[in-house]
């Protein structure tokens, strides 16, 4: 049975998500000088090609696993800002993984992914630790990890594995051993596919089906309740952060092994900041996030056409997903509505009773 | 070794510490003060993006660095209340309407100047103005120190100025006090019939206003150009500082000097066989200490407060 409560959730979501869209429509209106042009490939132009279809695809992948990661520790009642520097760290250890320790076909790439979990998890563990043991803020904490982390990787990277020959300041290209293969020619699309739908059951499983979810689950909803009840809340916020580190660092595995095959971030790629904005479209559900996912990787995919196009620069769309943030999370956004429909709901109930 | 030491008791590097510490400084002490009223503005960094290039349009439109700087800092205080508005009147998370407004500033900044100027990513055909560089008298004069401390951005020396406006608006005033109150518990403030929501706006806007001055400074001072996600994080930094220097003005000077020497160091290193990257960690592994040791100190004395609490009933 679908509640009226979730049924206003994602009606609310929904039209969240139409106003910040209609404001870019004005927005294009205002400064394009063919607007439906504009309009056309903003909305259809992923769709025209294979290749371009391929482009969401791709793009899509780490966004649903930067998007787990922060839903799991959203729903636990703790932030993760850090995704950015554990999916950056992930992605160095794949990399080392992939260069310094050769193994054969499947098996390297099963064990570089693993190596990236443990990355990101380590990331996590620190202010999972620091927030359990000392009850020192996660958000302050996973911020200088980021920062931590970033120049940690990059000194890695930079001194011991990068390639001399090549013109840019990136690491040697990774042997094919331990590639996330290409599944759909001519486009990208690789096996990170798998491993993303993986971890969606995966999250969804675990929060839902588990005794740890459900913990962690309580303890996001009241604390103090959840400890009264006898769960070690020290416990969930540890492996909460954990858990969230280790799939953020499969995020960044994901980019490496499957689109560049080689280390090529010199700054950190910002998908962390865009977990946020999924589990927040998503409201921090597994299965809502590879909706959220696809959704944002086709907006941005549809701005990025737009502007190879018209003259409309694609970073309009930032614009809307900063006001879909922003309309989503107000609480008082379309709360008289809502306090409408319980008064209504609770009458019914009245009469019935 | 030796060359590193000479770099480091330099006049040059004296000079550039205090030049990237300006910044940072500015956001720092907009995160005190909003965090002192109980709102941690995750903004800063989207705040002074657009502060940043607010600044290079007016002043280009206008001919005028002042006038360029006054548009950018009243769209940093205008930006600074819209997250609030968003936070404080709508329920928003002020974390996500932090996130929201970084994101937004992120792309809106490059957007809004392409708009305006055709120029994409990096303000290059605009003909925008710096603010004034002042060389003080009598100090500039004095051997080794007046080369470092004269001869900066006019800016430079208002952020020092902040921290002790800060400090005197915080500690010495009346709404400061009630502010603090705000932040320390806003159910007695309420109670006594301070605004919370109004001290908060207050707080933000303020907020605003010195990451506006932050922002400012890096596209009209440090250097002479908006471009794309220019801040490089500064507004995060300026969050970890004030963590570091315990969410108070002074110390959280100490803490931005302390994030400059290292910045300015690693500037030092790469000409040197250090990786750099190790020396800009420091300052972020030392915030993350200063972090574990502050809130252990807070958790033991809850709990020897508790065990008090329970002897003597």
């Amino acid at each position: 049975m679908i509640s009226r409560e979730l049924v206003f959730e994602i009606g609310r979501t929904l039209i969240a998500i139409m106003l910040a869209l209609l404001l870019g429509f004005i927005i294009i209106l205002l400064v394009s000088e063919e607007p439906l042009e504009a309009f056309q490939h903003f909305v259809l132009g992923p769709l025209t090609t294979t290749r371009r279809i391929g482009n969401w695809i791709e793009a899509t992948i780490p966004l649903v696993l930067t998007g787990l990661a922060v839903s799991i520790a959203f729903q636990a009642g703790q932030f993760n800002i850090g995704a950015e520097g554990q999916l950056f760290f992930g992605a160095v250890i794949a990399t080392i993984v992939g260069i310094s320790v050769p193994l054969p076909m499947y098996v390297h790439v099963l064990v570089a992914l693993l190596g990236a979990m443990l990355g990101g998890a380590l990331v996590g563990a620190i202010s999972g630790l620091m927030k359990a043991r000392w009850g020192a803020s996660e958000l302050v904490s996973s911020l200088m990890l980021n920062y931590v982390f970033y120049r940690f990787g990059l000194y890695l990277i930079n001194h011991h594995f990068r390639d001399p020959n090549a013109g840019a300041m990136v690491s040697y290209r990774l042997p094919e051993t331990v590639w996330l293969q290409w599944i759909w020619p001519p486009t990208r699309v690789h096996w990170g596919l798998w491993v993303a739908i993986v971890a969606i059951i995966f999250s969804y499983l675990f929060i839902y089906r588990t005794r740890w979810g459900y913990a962690l689950r309580m303890t996001g909803l009241n604390k103090d309740f959840a400890a009264y009840a006898g769960i070690s809340v020290t416990a969930v916020v540890i492996y909460s952060q954990v858990i969230s580190g280790a799939i953020a660092g499969l995020a960044g595995a994901a980019d490496v092994l499957g689109l560049y095959r080689r280390f090529q971030w010199q700054m950190l790629p910002g998908y962390g900041f865009d977990g946020i904005i999924i589990a927040t479209l998503a409201r921090n559900h597994p299965l809502g996030v590879p909706i959220a996912a696809l959704f944002l990787a086709y907006i941005r995919s549809g701005a990025s056409i737009m502007s190879r196009m018209t003259d409309v620069s694609s970073e309009m769309v930032a614009i809307i997903q900063g006001i879909m943030i922003l309309l989503v999370t107000a609480q008082a956004f379309l709360s008289k509505w809502h306090h409408r429909a319980v008064v209504k709901e609770a009458k019914r109930h009245g009469l019935n009773a | 070794m030796g060359s590193m030491l000479r770099g480091i008791f330099s006049v040059g590097f004296g000079y550039s510490m205090l030049r990237v510490t300006t910044p940072i400084l500015f956001a720092a002490l907009g995160a005190v003060i909003s965090e002192r009223a109980g709102v941690v503005n995750i903004g800063l960094e989207g705040i002074m993006l657009i502060s940043g290039v607010s600044g290079v349009l007016f002043s280009a439109w206008t001919g005028s660095a002042w006038l360029g700087l006054l548009g950018a800092l009243l769209m940093s205080i205008l930006f600074a209340l819209f997250m609030g508005y968003f936070h404080i009147k709508l329920g928003t998370d002020i974390i996500l309407a932090g996130i929201a407004l970084n994101v937004i500033a992120s792309g809106g900044t490059v957007f809004v100047l392409y708009v305006a100027s055709g120029d994409r990513g990096i303000s290059s055909s605009l003909a925008s103005k710096v603010m004034p560089t002042i060389s003080l008298p009598v100090i500039s004069r004095i051997p080794v120190l007046g080369p470092i401390i004269s001869g900066h951005n006019v800016l430079t020396y208002f952020a020092l100025l902040a921290v002790i406006a800060v400090w005197y608006f915080m500690y010495k005033t009346p709404v400061g006090l009630r502010l603090r109150a705000v932040g320390e518990s806003p159910d007695s403030a309420a109670s006594v019939g301070i605004s919370v929501d109004r001290m908060r706006f207050l707080a933000l806007g303020i907020s605003g206003l010195l990451a506006g001055f932050g922002g400012a400074h890096l596209s009209m001072g440090y250097v002479s150009w908006f471009s794309r996600d220019m801040t490089a994080g500064r507004g995060f930094i300026g969050l970890a500082a004030s963590a570091l220097g315990g969410v108070h003005p002074i110390g959280t000077a100490i803490a931005s000097l302390f994030f400059g020497f290292a910045d300015a160091l690693s500037n030092y290193m790469q000409s040197l066989s250090i990786p750099s990257e190790f020396v800009q960690m420091i300052p972020y592994l030392a915030t993350l200490l200063g972090l574990g040791i502050f809130a252990r100190q807070q958790m033991a004395k809850s709990q020897k407060g508790r065990k008090q609490a329970k002897e003597v009933a």
